[in-house]
């Protein structure tokens, strides 16, 4: 199945850094995101895209995860030849992530 | 308990209008408060002031307030904007001489200056925060450079009576934080209550991101009335808790998931949000649905305010160049390849001088490169192949898009749709400043 089953996300952009908030529609999917998706798998998702380091930070009270991605824009969104400059598209590619069935 | 109620009359410079004039006239409202300022406008606005002194703030102030002054007036409603951007002065001007056209004279509008340290900090040897190199290797190149500035000179001007706020770059919670202070009476060493007031800024400070905008995934997420969405009003109680709610019968719709979205957005650490008056942290926040479209916010805190207020630096560098053509049907692919293939020879061939290259089908792998596009796989119907490059000057950058223009005659079968363009660059560094080099002033001019 998709994480797009399970969890909604925004993303969010400073500088050269995207971040991406990924949220549990139901609390009790928490665990399991948090299980699930990790730094690693999401830098590996995203390949070449990101050049830089992947970092998670927690957020039990919201369900939520929030991943900061290094050097994920082209430079930035004032400086990108990328079409969305922001990389505000960025959060549904993470929602096509795989997760096991439970 | 007493209550403070606030609004969102714009997430960004070009916002919808009409939702701040439906926050000003049904909302009750104590503050409406328009955000306009994203880091590269205030570098455009500082080219714009040097073209024209009297000019280099939000070219939308006058409508804005044409649109909200009268039936803020009649509410009570006093406004708070960063629109002033490189020019809070003029801009406060203009505001006056709208006032006094609308038939409101004697109103106070305060311009906070302050934030423009370009002068302190040109050609000094302060590090850039993203490269490590001194400033004063930027030379001509640094076009702006503005402090963040806090919510304390807002809630002075608050203080003094203004009715109108004007700045240039706060930061965008300390717009919100400013009346909140100055309305409840708190403390600018109150962390606690600062850290809880920089949420409810951070939640109302894009406006329709919060009731419902930029949310909707249809079968997954779905919210009706975006056409006519309602921008946020923020009823914040003296405990430092807050319910997001919207005029009611407005579009869009205010749930605990949009309200999630928008406390995590942007944010990096959310247990270390870094804003000039505050150090906050979200990371133990909650929210109840108390009700259709009220959704209650706490468990915000704050730690003591960063010693360093962050300065953004507008640099000129240089220009990209553009162009665009379409191919449809069977093949459309294979002919989007060998236009790009065409382009790229023919870069090289007349010697157009780049810096960088970028080569896409829009439609297969524009947006997420090689490895996200990967997983597409079936052959699209249309494509939209794209070439954009850097270049030192306006002259290069044009050649890009004639030579997807030729393609016309000189490409692949059945291109059509050739758009071409050219784009001055204004790139976004950052230094720090220690806060005492920083000094806002609030002037009071009335109308």
């Amino acid at each position: 199945m998709k994480l797009r089953q399970i969890a909604h996300a925004r993303t969010g952009d400073k500088g050269n850094t995207s971040s991406i908030a990924l949220i549990a529609f139901d609390p009790a999917d928490y665990p399991r995101l948090a299980r699930e998706v990790t730094a690693e798998r999401v830098g590996a998702h995203f390949g070449t895209l990101v050049a830089g380091e992947v970092t998670r930070y927690e957020v039990p009270s919201l369900g939520a995860l929030n991943f900061v991605m290094r050097q994920a824009l082209g430079g930035g969104v004032t400086r990108s030849l990328i079409l969305d400059t922001h990389g505000k598209s960025l959060s549904s590619a993470l929602l096509d992530l795989d997760l096991p069935d439970d | 308990m007493k209550t403070v109620r606030i609004g969102a009359g714009a997430g960004y410079a070009g916002d919808r209008i009409e939702p701040a004039l439906e926050l000003a006239e049904k909302g009750a409202l104590d503050y409406l408060v328009f955000e306009c300022l994203a880091e590269r406008t205030i570098a455009l606005a500082q080219q714009a002031r040097r073209k024209n002194p009297a000019g280099g703030f939000d070219p939308l102030l006058g409508e804005r307030l044409r649109a909200v002054l009268a039936p803020c007036r009649r509410a009570g409603t006093r406004i708070v904007t960063n629109m002033g951007a490189a020019n809070p002065l003029a801009a406060a001007e203009q505001a006056a001489g709208i006032a006094r056209e609308l038939g409101f004279p004697g109103l106070r509008i305060a311009a906070v200056t302050g934030d423009d340290v370009v002068a302190a900090i040109a050609g000094s040897e302060l590090a850039i925060e993203e490269s490590g190199g001194p400033i004063s290797a930027l030379g001509d190149s640094l076009v702006s450079a503005n402090a963040y500035i806090g919510a304390e000179p807002i809630a002075a001007a608050l203080a003094e009576g203004a009715d109108i706020v004007i700045t240039g770059r706060a930061a965008d919670p300390s717009l919100f934080v400013g009346p909140l202070v100055h309305g409840f009476g708190w403390s600018f060493d109150d962390w606690h209550r600062l850290g809880q007031a920089t949420l409810i800024g951070h939640l109302l400070e894009c406006a329709g991101q919060v009731t419902g905008g930029y949310f909707a995934d249809p079968g997954f997420k779905d919210i009706a009335g975006l056409a006519r969405l309602g921008f946020p009003i923020g009823e914040a109680s003296e405990d430092g808790s807050v319910v997001v709610t919207k005029v009611e019968g407005s579009g869009g719709q205010v749930t605990p998931a949009t309200c999630k979205e928008q406390i995590l957005y942007e944010l990096h650490d959310p247990a270390r949000y870094l804003t000039p008056d505050v150090t906050a942290d979200f990371s133990q926040a909650r929210v109840t649905q108390i009700g259709p479209d009220r959704v209650r916010i706490e468990g915000a805190s704050g730690r003591m305010r960063p010693e360093q207020l962050k300065v953004s630096l507008g640099i000129a560098e240089g220009f990209t160049g553009e162009g665009q053509i379409s191919y449809a049907g069977p093949g459309a692919r294979a002919r989007g390849e060998l236009a790009l293939a065409i382009v790229r020879e023919r870069l090289a061939l007349t010697g157009v001088a780049t810096s960088e290259l970028r080569f896409d089908l829009i439609g297969v792998n524009a947006l997420h490169g090689e490895t996200l596009s990967a997983r597409g796989g079936q052959e699209p119907y249309e494509v939209r192949a794209r070439i954009a490059g850097r270049t030192a000057n306006r002259a290069e950058a044009q050649r890009i898009g004639r030579e997807v223009e030729t393609l016309y005659t000189n490409g692949p079968a059945g291109g059509g749709g050739v758009t071409t363009s050219v784009r001055e660059v204004l790139g976004v560094l950052s230094t720090y400043l220690p806060r005492e080099q920083v000094v806002p002033a609030v002037h009071i001019l009335e109308s």
